[in-house]
């Protein structure tokens, strides 16, 4: 299966951690993670939102209603990321640095300092892998990955997925667990990449490829869908014309 | 009533220098009024953006309107970062006050109904809520050991909104965008520009009234013909990827930025 990309096998990984979601909810800049909920939706009927698409199936209200089925319990996943992201899953999207006038500045915070407490399933991503995306600590805490005690958090991180790996956060230990790896990585490297400490098992199996009824999905209907709204990914991935 | 101008010059004289301002994010930003304002020469402009912005922010940053900027975030999107917003904190041009956007959406709410703060969730242990003096963590009073976020009402002084079309009595359509209708009602006045004022009353249309900010909230209104450029406004033009892309490239300096604006305002576009 040489001729799998790692876009699409990436999509299914990413599936199969969303299996059991009922409303799968992503921004606009997610076209993998798109893909992986919409994926999601065919197999198992989950619905998804896209903010940003205008396809009627996957459109939602871009405003505050998608906040409020969070803080409702209506919203079972979604997916962040992070100029940075550390062991503990804190994220940090405002730059590096010493607050506020950072050597290096992002755009902001959107919408996942309140997000991450409050679906249940979230799932970051990251497609660079390396030491500088994961740090030991985050400069900037734009979310944090664990609560106090008391503190109402239904929602939390529950996987990073990257171009190398696929990692599993434990929310109780507060750390992350290495849960497989894509063809032609080792665990070594891995950890050569990672400026975190994270718990490695005796044996981490390789991220499963996709079989072909699902790569006929993914390749078919879903690269159709996907060009709304990621038209450039749509086109570059699978030459899907907008 | 609705005073009905000429132009977004006109608009743009009745913003006094350190005025709040509250704009939306994408599509439909509020482009031209902006520009007028940038023309007109504001300062020190306290401006919220609901929840994000992009371009538009950008622009009145990098021309030195600005003093302090509230937003859960300021990007050009697939373009890349906002160069002046990014350069205009990093050096302390501007005052960042960062938020997250269901806080803005429920701050601008509060403000809309006259509430005296609003509780949210999450927040708690981010390093936004330790660099917002004005966010406040209690206890829940219902239900003692609940820590709860909570926020004071934005009201800004002004909403800055660009719609497709209003009437000639002052309400004003903006479709889906209901963020628009909250942004209006929490604002003290709304300075608005539209593609087309028409002629009938689009209050009787059944279907498009509860898409309307009514003429109420509406200060100032004037005809603004692709006044979201290079934003869009759907249904009429799409994005202008092209310019948004020469944007992002000229904007990375501050001589950039400025020939980018000048010659803009020295020779209109065919696109605009």
């Amino acid at each position: 299966m040489s001729d799998v990309k790692l876009e699409e096998r990436l999509i299914h990984a990413v599936a199969g951690l969303l299996s059991g979601s009922g409303h799968i909810a992503c921004g606009v800049l997610s076209p993998i993670p798109g893909a992986a909920a919409m994926l999601t939706a065919r197999r198992e009927g989950a619905r998804v939102s896209i903010i940003g698409s205008e396809l009627p199936a996957y459109r939602c209200d871009g405003g505050v209603e998608l906040f409020d089925q969070a803080a409702q319990g209506r919203v079972d996943a979604f997916f962040l990321s992070g100029g940075q992201i550390d062991g503990q899953a804190n994220i940090n999207l405002h730059g590096i640095g010493a607050y506020p006038q950072m050597d290096v500045r992002w755009s902001g915070a959107f919408g996942s300092a309140y997000l991450y407490f409050l679906v249940p399933k979230v799932i970051l991503f990251r497609l660079e892998h390396s030491r500088r995306v994961f740090p030991e600590r985050v400069d900037f805490i734009s979310a944090p990955g664990v609560s106090e005690p008391g503190v109402h958090r239904p929602g939390g991180p529950h996987a990073l997925v990257t171009n190398l790996c696929v990692m599993i956060f434990d929310r109780g230990k507060g750390r992350f667990r290495l849960a497989s790896v894509h063809p032609g990585v080792t665990a070594e490297e891995v950890r050569e990449q990672t400026g975190f400490a994270f718990d490695l098992p005796d044996h981490v199996p390789e991220t499963e490829t996709p079989g072909a009824e699902d790569l006929a999905l993914i390749r078919g209907e879903i690269a159709r869908d996907l060009a709304n709204p990621y038209p450039r990914f749509a086109r570059d991935v699978f030459g899907i014309a907008a | 009533m609705t005073r009905f101008l000429s132009t977004p010059d006109d608009l743009a004289a009745l913003v006094p220098d350190g005025a709040s301002v509250g704009l939306a994010k994408e599509p439909l930003s509020p482009i031209a009024l902006a520009r007028a304002l940038i023309r007109r020469g504001v300062r020190d402009l306290h401006l919220v953006t609901i929840p994000t912005a992009s371009m538009v922010a950008d622009l009145l940053i990098g021309a030195g309107c600005v003093k302090v900027v509230e937003t859960s975030g300021v990007t050009l999107g697939e373009f890349g970062l906002a160069p002046r917003f990014v350069e205009a904190v990093k050096t302390g041009a501007v005052e960042v006050r960062d938020a997250t956007c269901p806080a803005v959406y429920a701050a601008l709410q509060a403000g809309e109904k006259g509430q005296p703060f609003v509780p949210i969730r999450g927040i708690i242990g981010s390093d936004l809520l330790a660099n917002r003096p004005d966010w406040k963590v209690i206890d829940n009073p219902f239900a003692p050991g609940d820590p709860v976020v909570i926020l004071p009402p934005i009201r800004p002084d002004f909403a800055l909104i660009h719609a497709l079309k209003a009437d000639r009595f002052g309400n004003v359509w903006v479709g889906p965008r209901h963020e628009l209708k909250t942004l209006a009602h929490a604002a003290k006045q709304s300075l608005v520009t539209v593609e087309e004022i028409v002629e009938h009353d689009l209050r009787e249309d059944e279907s498009a009234s509860p898409n309307l900010v009514s003429s109420l909230y509406v200060a100032a209104l004037a005809e603004a013909p692709r006044g979201a450029w290079p934003t869009a406004a759907p249904g009429l033009y799409p994005v202008d990827e092209a310019e948004i892309a020469s944007y992002a490239r000229a904007a990375k300096t501050p001589e950039g930025f400025s020939a980018w604006l000048g010659g803009l305002e020295a020779a209109p576009r065919a696109a605009e």
